[in-house]
């Protein structure tokens, strides 16, 4: 046995009785470049979570993303649980300073940090409470728009014949549908149902295009060699499709899930400014946007607070996905030990 | 020692690298891939650069055209005839680029534009040098195709590639090489994804190509029997230095460097039989009475279904028996319906007609459960290691995974299973953890071998199994795996292109062409007394690592050829 620390043997090769083949010479082609690989031997979970930790940019987002979504949560609190931030965001208050943040430079919060809309509402408690909405809605659509994606478009992908007729013919009716009239109706629907019932029908239309992205992924897997061996040794249709085929589609699910989350946020935004989307006293951050968007001139931090939420969460949720893909990928050499 | 005397500073040379020296800038360093090397070619000369994969030899090849990427520093003096290479702007480089040095790609499908027209595609190269235009460059072009031996060239200058055959295709790239008349031709691999008898026809064109316009070719390959057929003067290449250099009958029968020894020794040598290069030479042990064969193919017919046509009759009544402990190689050109065969008794195509059965059982009459418990009885090895394991699966899951399907052993008893299927084809155990990717291609294909062996199959499917690989690897491999055929004592069906590596450790083989059995027997009744013409051209196309052996056989192949009413190719002028 190799001693763990030393580099991989590249290729051992039998030197038999005639001396045919010489193990030095043998040796002088096939080198592995043991210097990329790792030294040591990791499990495939351990390496994914190494490879991940190791992404800088995804590692700060993620805790960005936490830090935010704590903070929304915490501060005013969850339906009846109260939170740390006194402020009510469906109350008017008397306007101080009017309206404009009383943030100051270093940790002065003041009355109103934010500032106060133009009926004098707590701004930072309007704002959190948009951040909690949107990201129920960002999460809850990315996450249903993806695995309705990815179960339709590999079942379609790996069957083929009716199933794949008629999956996709179902998948060509939702594209050809403008997606705003159908999320309108169906949103008008749901609205009854609160933010969830929303954020579950606007997934429900937009796993379309991430179902057209891994059938043609699967399409192309199912052909290799590696499914006709697993096949050849009598693994199942389902376990080829979860353990040999899917895991190869995993950059594209990942990708189209990011920015099925980022476009969530936008389509929310468009069918709350229609009037279809989230409902007064609800708020989420493309309400408030849209709402005060012509206040941009003169008060500008109606805009530019909720704008900056809305960019933290679709950033940093981009660079989780790209540190998620490459920690998946098992061909990313770029982090050296 | 004749490695270190640089090629002498030839005026006469067409083409000649001097201290050539090239490194590549990566994310992971820098990579030497030549490393100060000196090479002429004469006119009229064939120089063979031999090596095997990853020595350099097309790194080499393309800094004579200026073909480089962009991350490549290349120091040392290349000359094309009079002019020094690393001089010229990009427009003459353009200029010298089919004037002077012309090439021709190893794989003639994807060296072609699909898109266009045979004679687009010709003209464009004459009129962009200024040497005709419009209806006299389309007259050039079909005389090209004339002198390269493509019958009705009139026809053909209108078709597409795709509607040539490959060894058409790949005279078409040739006739493109020569149409500027260069002075050098540099031809890399350019035979490799040809079949045999192809090969030796385009061989035989290159050949007279040289003789005939008194061209210097740079012949690129890994098959010491090209260089054998070909080649003038042979220079060995290792990790992007030069080992040995001489004339063709100097290295090929005389190798003074280690190297050149070991790589020579890895050739397997059509007619020498079985026992080369290591490998075990085992016999069929007598099967009680009552067994039944571990394969029985009885007028076997597959179709593949074609939309609007008739269906594409691939296999076509075949019959024939593997028993248990037996290797019989399945062998024929690319088309011929092998790896239909193989696939069909892996039960992944149907058949339309005929019967497949396996240890007296058959796949079409079976339930799911059966099926599963017949194909724990049976292995598979696919060509191309690199994508027959799942690029996702560590080494160990992939060996692991005929366990965890048949849902045997538990965790313990399947690391232990892994661990001695890895010794078996001597792998280092730490190998489990890591990817495909991190492994070399021989390396790989030993994966795909102890993942056929993990139920300990009685039949073994091999389709094409050291086709990938390089003759070094290849030795190796075929040695592990005759070693573990005489310990496992599975019965296998090998399918291969290659006569030689068949020769090495078939007990019976079949011969193949267009879906039907042209000859079947015993190893000896096939490959040395072929009774049929198409198994005689197969075995005289074949070529040997040996000058002298080869030019008899070349001999001999243009007497077949001529007793059967067939000419030798050559260029027409």
């Amino acid at each position: 046995m190799t001693d763990p620390n030393q580099p991989v043997n590249p290729e051992r090769i039998p030197t038999p009785a005639d001396g045919g083949i010489d193990p030095v010479a043998a040796h002088m082609h096939d080198a592995p470049g043991p210097s990329k690989t790792e030294q040591k031997s990791y499990s495939q979970g351990q390496l994914v979570v190494r490879r991940f930790l190791r992404h800088k940019g995804a590692m700060v987002s993620l805790v960005i993303l936490v830090l935010i979504t704590l903070l929304a949560f915490t501060s005013i609190g969850i339906g009846p649980i109260p939170g740390w931030w006194g402020k009510d965001y469906t109350k008017a208050a008397d306007v101080i300073n009017g309206g404009r943040p009383t943030y100051s430079f270093p940790f002065t919060l003041g009355e109103h940090p934010f500032g106060q809309d133009s009926t004098g509402k707590d701004y930072f408690a309007l704002v959190m409470k948009g951040t909690q909405v949107s990201l129920i809605v960002a999460f809850t659509v990315g996450i249903l728009a993806t695995i309705l994606g990815t179960v339709i478009g590999g079942l379609a992908g790996y069957f083929r014949g009716w199933l794949e007729t008629l999956l996709m013919r179902l998948t060509d009716l939702v594209i050809v549908i403008p997606l705003l009239v159908l999320a309108a109706v169906l949103g008008q629907i749901a609205s009854s149902w609160g933010v969830f019932g929303l954020a579950i029908m606007l997934g429900l239309v937009t796993w379309t295009g991430l179902a057209r992205l891994v059938r043609g992924e699967v399409l192309s897997l199912r052909e290799r060699e590696f499914v006709a061996s697993a096949r050849a040794i009598g693994t199942g249709s389902a376990r080829i499709v979860v353990k040999h085929i899917l895991p190869n589609t995993i950059g594209v699910i990942i990708v189209s899930a990011t920015l099925s989350i980022a476009s969530a946020i936008l389509l929310e935004t468009a069918l709350s400014f229609l009037g279809f989307g989230v409902k007064p006293p609800d708020v989420s951050l493309g309400l408030l946007i849209s709402d005060y968007q012509n206040a941009f001139t003169n008060r500008p931090w109606l805009f530019w607070f909720p704008g900056l939420f809305i960019l933290a969460i679709a950033l940093t949720v981009n660079f989780i996905g790209d540190g998620l893909r490459d920690a998946f990928d098992p061909r990313q050499n770029r982090n050296k030990d | 020692m004749s490695t270190m005397t640089p090629a002498p500073a030839d005026s006469t040379a067409v083409l000649s690298f001097t201290d050539l020296d090239v490194k590549f800038g990566t994310e992971f360093g820098t990579v030497h891939a030549v490393k100060g090397i000196s090479l002429a070619v004469q006119p009229g000369e064939v120089l063979a650069l031999v090596g095997e994969s990853g020595s350099g030899k097309s790194v080499t090849s393309m800094t004579a055209l200026g073909l480089l990427p962009k991350n490549a520093r290349v120091a040392g003096r290349i000359t094309v005839g009079d002019t020094v290479v690393g001089e010229l702007d990009d427009k003459g480089l353009r200029r010298m680029r089919g004037n002077d040095v012309a090439m021709v790609f190893q794989e003639p499908m994807t060296a072609l534009n699909p898109v266009l027209t045979i004679g687009t595609q010709l003209t464009e190269a004459l009129e962009l040098h200024g040497i005709a235009y419009g209806k006299q460059a389309v007259a050039r072009a079909v005389e090209l195709l004339r002198m390269v031996g493509i019958p009705e060239p009139e026809r053909r200058v209108k078709q597409y590639p795709h509607e040539l055959s490959g060894g058409q295709r790949q005279r078409v790239v040739i006739a493109m090489a020569i149409s500027c008349d260069p002075k050098v031709i540099i031809a890399d691999e350019p035979t490799t994804a040809l079949d045999v008898t192809v090969q030796a026809d385009i061989l035989d064109l290159l050949r007279s190509l040289k003789d005939k316009l008194n061209t210097g070719i740079l012949l690129i390959t890994h098959n010491m029997g090209v260089v054998a057929d070909m080649a003038d003067r042979v220079a060995v290449m290792l990790k992007g230095t030069i080992v040995e250099t001489g004339t063709a009958d100097e290295v090929l029968n005389h190798p003074q460097h280690d190297y050149t020894k070991k790589l020579l020794a890895s050739v397997p040598h059509l007619g020498s039989g079985p026992g080369q290069l290591g490998t075990v030479v085992t016999e069929v042990a007598e099967a009680p009475e009552g067994d039944k064969p571990a394969l029985e193919l009885k007028n076997l017919v597959i179709e593949y279904q074609r939309v609007g046509k008739t269906p594409f009759r691939a296999v076509d009544d075949v019959t024939f028996t593997v028993g248990s402990g037996e290797i019989v190689g399945l062998v024929g050109e690319s088309g011929s319906g092998k790896s239909t065969i193989a696939r069909c008794a892996l039960g992944l195509i149907p058949a339309v007609s005929g019967s497949v059965s396996i240890f007296g059982t058959s796949f079409a009459a079976m339930n799911h459960k059966q099926s599963k418990a017949l194909r724990k009885r049976i292995g598979v090895v696919f060509q191309d290691p690199a994508s027959s394991l799942n690029p996702r699966f560590p080494i160990g899951d992939c060996i692991a995974e005929p366990l965890v399907v048949h849902k045997i052993g538990d965790k313990k008893s399947r690391l232990a299973k892994v661990y001695e299927l890895l010794d078996a084809v001597e792998l280092p155990r730490d190998v489990i953890n890591r990817y495909p990717h991190e492994l070399s291609g021989g390396q790989r294909q030993r994966v795909s071998i102890a993942r056929a062996l993990t139920l300990d199959p009685e039949l073994l499917v091999a389709d094409e199994p050291t086709s990938a690989l390089d003759v070094s690897v290849q030795a190796s491999v075929l040695a592990m795996f005759t070693a573990l055929q005489e310990r496992y004592r599975f019965g296998c069906v090998f399918v291969s292109h290659d006569l030689a590596v068949i020769d090495m450790l078939a007990h019976r083989v079949v011969v193949l062409q267009d879906g039907k059995i042209v000859e079947q027997g015993t190893r000896e009744e096939v490959l040395l007394n072929p009774t049929q013409e198409y198994t005689r051209r197969l075995l005289a196309a074949a070529p040997v690592p040996e000058p002298g052996e080869q030019r008899r056989r070349r001999d001999a192949r243009h007497a077949l050829l001529a007793q059967l009413g067939d000419e030798v190719t050559e260029l027409r002028t």
